[in-house]
């Protein structure tokens, strides 16, 4: 009797949608990825509801790699790793960096990606007027970095600089740049480039091809991006997939997929398709 | 179980946007109410040059949610900055503080205006009647006889109209605004820990609000000493 | 203009399809929530009318809690709190995984909850208000408790709810927004994708805001309806 009761229970759950994940220890037949679906070119929605980009070529390319079947859900940026802790899902592509700070809580699969952030302005502005480099600064080596920073502030003094809410990019402004400039946090990449354009605020920081991409568009032919890159450091060691620390069947799944992703072309392939530029990791 | 080590740690953090939270709550709340009786009382006219416009500000404002408005207030307007610039307004429209206290002043208003015309009606008409019989002008009767009672009537709703605008405040975190909400996001964005940040975040607004609604039935019961039972 | 127009049109490339089955979400998500929060509310209503003191005491906390933090706030402590109280939840039944609360499911145990809270005002309202002689009417005719309530009191009582249920609605309708926080692809969230995609937000969110101003007309003129439907054969004072 109790026995049915339980199973009641069970059936109505599951009619009602709750989703029931993998166990940790066997190895996953079905997954569920989230990424953010507002991150263009790296992940987005189109106009009729669906995913695409950088992101979820990959993912789709390393399920097939693995064998498993993944479903891709979006998820608000600031929801990600709390919903992956309780369980909405089991692995997170989203753009993500590798930081020591997010370690403690979850896991990560090696990177799939390194890209630096950078600085995006108006073409007459002071640091606009620097231009394009292809510069870029590790920030483990602390006197050389120093040095490109103490360049940048004071054509930044001042500035009001719009960023992500809840991403290293904000801890990279705050911890360099806090003493110089007026941080504006967003909910997502898209609403700054809004504020951007609209000339609410005076730069972005961002994911550099992130910004590139946003750049292309017409409506932001009066901008550029300014300065050297940025990279190691609390950025992390790039961007990878975050996953339950517990996981640890599906990281090594995982960690083999992108290794062969890796060494045959495929992630130049889809990063050269995406965001125009190479991103593989280098060893 | 609970960690009050952990909700010691972050109260101050969490108190440090509370400013900013009274300060949009305050702001708008004032010009709202100024609004408010303006339109109330511009209504009472009758005139349907002035009674049309009002009545779609109202419906407006009350017919779609509070999120929306801040939003095409703030993105929406930021892209027609030309034109604003023209009209020498972009310096008002650029800054998101700005932008949250005129949505929320807006919003407040069409609310407001709806309670205070309810109120100025529930007037005994016998009342205006006495005023004009004692020879009073149009405005005096507004200020001695109609506008006391009005407002007294009005504290009740009145008080709830404020309290769902100090509820209001936290959705201008979405609006770059770090007021207890929007630090209370980044809180968990940086330990993880959502529920006791947000139950932390909830006492604060809680105290605020029992605050307000026990000085409002103080401030009412002292208007009405009469109603007062032995 | 034409932009707009196609920007906002129904065939292939524009954002009319999605933005009105993200307004079906919003409607359906603003039901659901409703009915709920009428459970909730009847049973908080209950316990504050009881006599006793715990019912009356928690009905009353309920109430206060839930109208004064913000509903921002309770949106993101229950998709958030839902899934590990879930959690523990299915780890008591014997399940070993995790359980995750989906999106719509949270939105609409959300605005239920803060819906209920006021709800339940209403009805004690109501319910005060519903003449005296009709109880004892109820007991001199011999009904017993739940007799004289489903056929006398809850009649009555809906009568002087329904312009209260109807402001509610109202405030349930707007609180859905909300709900775009977590996710849920509902009429708001549709609106700042699409605003962000193509980055014309005036467009989108004007578009959102008619669309919901027409959910809140229609629905206000069914309320009206079913209010002079309650007070029908029956003379105002």
């Amino acid at each position: 009797m109790k026995v049915c009761r339980l199973a009641a229970v069970a059936a109505a759950l599951s009619m009602l949608g709750f989703m029931h994940t993998a166990l940790a220890e066997d190895a996953p037949k079905a997954i569920t990825i989230a990424t953010e679906g507002a991150y263009a070119p790296w992940n987005f929605t189109n106009a009729d509801g669906k995913l695409d980009g950088l992101e979820i070529e990959l993912a789709n390319d390393l399920c097939a790699r693995m064998k498993i079947k993944c479903t891709i859900i979006a998820q608000d940026w600031d929801g990600l790793i709390p919903s992956l802790k309780v369980g909405k899902f089991d692995v997170i592509m989203a753009g993500m960096f590798i930081t020591a700070k997010r370690l403690e809580t979850i896991d990560f699969t090696q990177p799939y990606a390194i890209d630096p952030g950078g600085f995006a302005v108006a073409k007459d502005s002071e640091l606009g007027k620097l231009g394009v480099s292809t510069e870029k600064f590790k920030l483990d080596d602390e006197a050389a970095s120093k040095a490109a920073i103490d360049k940048l502030k004071p054509l930044l003094k001042g500035k009001v600089v719009g960023v992500q809410a809840a991403t290293t990019m904000l801890e990279f402004l705050k911890k360099y740049f806090g003493d110089t400039v007026e941080i504006r946090e967003y909910k997502t990449t898209e609403q700054h480039d809004l504020d951007l354009a609209a000339g609410r605020i005076d730069a972005i920081f961002a994911q550099k091809t992130a910004l590139a991409a946003t750049l292309a568009k017409p409506e932001f032919s009066g901008f550029t991006l300014a300065g050297p890159g940025f990279v190691g450091g609390l950025f992390g060691a790039g961007t990878g997939a975050g996953l339950r620390k517990e996981d640890t069947k599906l990281k090594e799944m995982l960690n083999d997929a992108i290794s062969a992703a890796i060494a045959d072309g495929t992630i130049k392939r889809i990063s050269e398709k995406w965001v125009k530029t190479d991103v593989t990791p280098v060893k | 179980m609970i960690d009050f080590a952990f909700f010691v740690e972050i109260i101050p953090t969490l108190l440090s946007g509370l400013p900013l939270t009274l300060q949009l709550a305050g702001s708008s709340i004032a010009i709202g109410f100024v609004l408010a009786l303006l339109l109330a009382l511009a209504r009472q006219g009758n005139h349907w040059m002035l009674v049309r416009p009002i009545r779609s500000f109202v419906a407006v404002f009350r017919g779609t949610p509070l999120l929306v408005q801040i939003f095409l207030i703030y993105y929406g307007l930021g892209q027609f900055r030309p034109s604003l610039q023209a009209a020498g307004l972009w310096w008002l429209f650029r800054e998101p503080y700005w932008c949250a206290i005129i949505a929320l002043s807006l919003n407040t208003a069409a609310y407001g205006s709806e309670i205070l015309r309810g109120a100025i009606q529930a007037v005994p008409r016998g009342l205006i009647e006495a005023a004009s019989a004692l020879g009073m002008s149009r405005f005096l009767t507004l200020r001695l006889v109609v506008l006391p009672l009005a407002l007294r009537q009005a504290i009740p709703s009145y008080s709830n109209e404020i309290i769902l605008m100090i509820k209001g405040t936290s959705l201008a975190s979405i609006i770059t605004l770090m007021e207890v909400t929007g630090i209370a996001q980044g809180l968990i964005s940086q330990t993880y820990r959502a529920v006791e940040v947000f139950v932390a975040a909830g006492a604060i607004y809680l105290t605020i609000n029992f605050t307000i609604i026990s000085a409002l039935n103080a401030l009412e019961t002292w208007l009405t000493p009469y109603r007062v039972r032995a | 203009m034409m932009d707009t127009l196609h920007i906002l049109s129904l065939g292939k490339g524009g954002w009319g399809g999605a933005l009105l089955l993200a307004a079906g979400v919003t409607f359906a998500l603003s039901v659901l929530g409703f009915l709920l929060g009428a459970v909730f509310g009847a049973v908080a209503a209950g316990g504050r009318l009881s006599t006793r003191a715990l019912p009356s005491w928690l009905a009353k906390g309920y109430g206060t809690v839930f109208r004064g933090v913000p509903d921002l706030l309770t949106i993101y402590l229950l998709y958030y709190g839902g899934s590990i109280a879930l959690t523990q939840l299915g780890k008591f039944f014997g399940g070993a995984g995790f359980i995750g609360l989906p999106a719509f499911a949270t939105g609409v145990l959300a605005i239920g909850i803060i819906s209920g809270a006021y709800q339940a005002e209403v009805y004690r309202g109501a319910y005060l208000a519903v003449d005296l002689g009709q109880f004892e009417a109820c007991k001199a005719l011999g009904l017993s408790r739940f007799q004289s309530l489903r056929l006398v009191i809850v009649p009555q009582l809906m009568r002087h709810a329904l312009p209260g249920l109807g402001n509610v609605w109202q405030l349930v309708l707007k609180d859905s927004a909300l709900i775009s926080v977590i996710g849920l692809v509902e009429l708001m969230r549709q609106a700042q994708i699409g605003a962000g995609s193509m980055r014309e937000p005036f467009v989108f969110y004007i578009a959102a805001g008619t669309l919901y101003f027409l959910i809140a007309a229609v629905t206000g003129s069914v309320f009206r309806y079913g209010e002079a439907r309650a007070w029908r054969g029956i003379v105002h004072a």
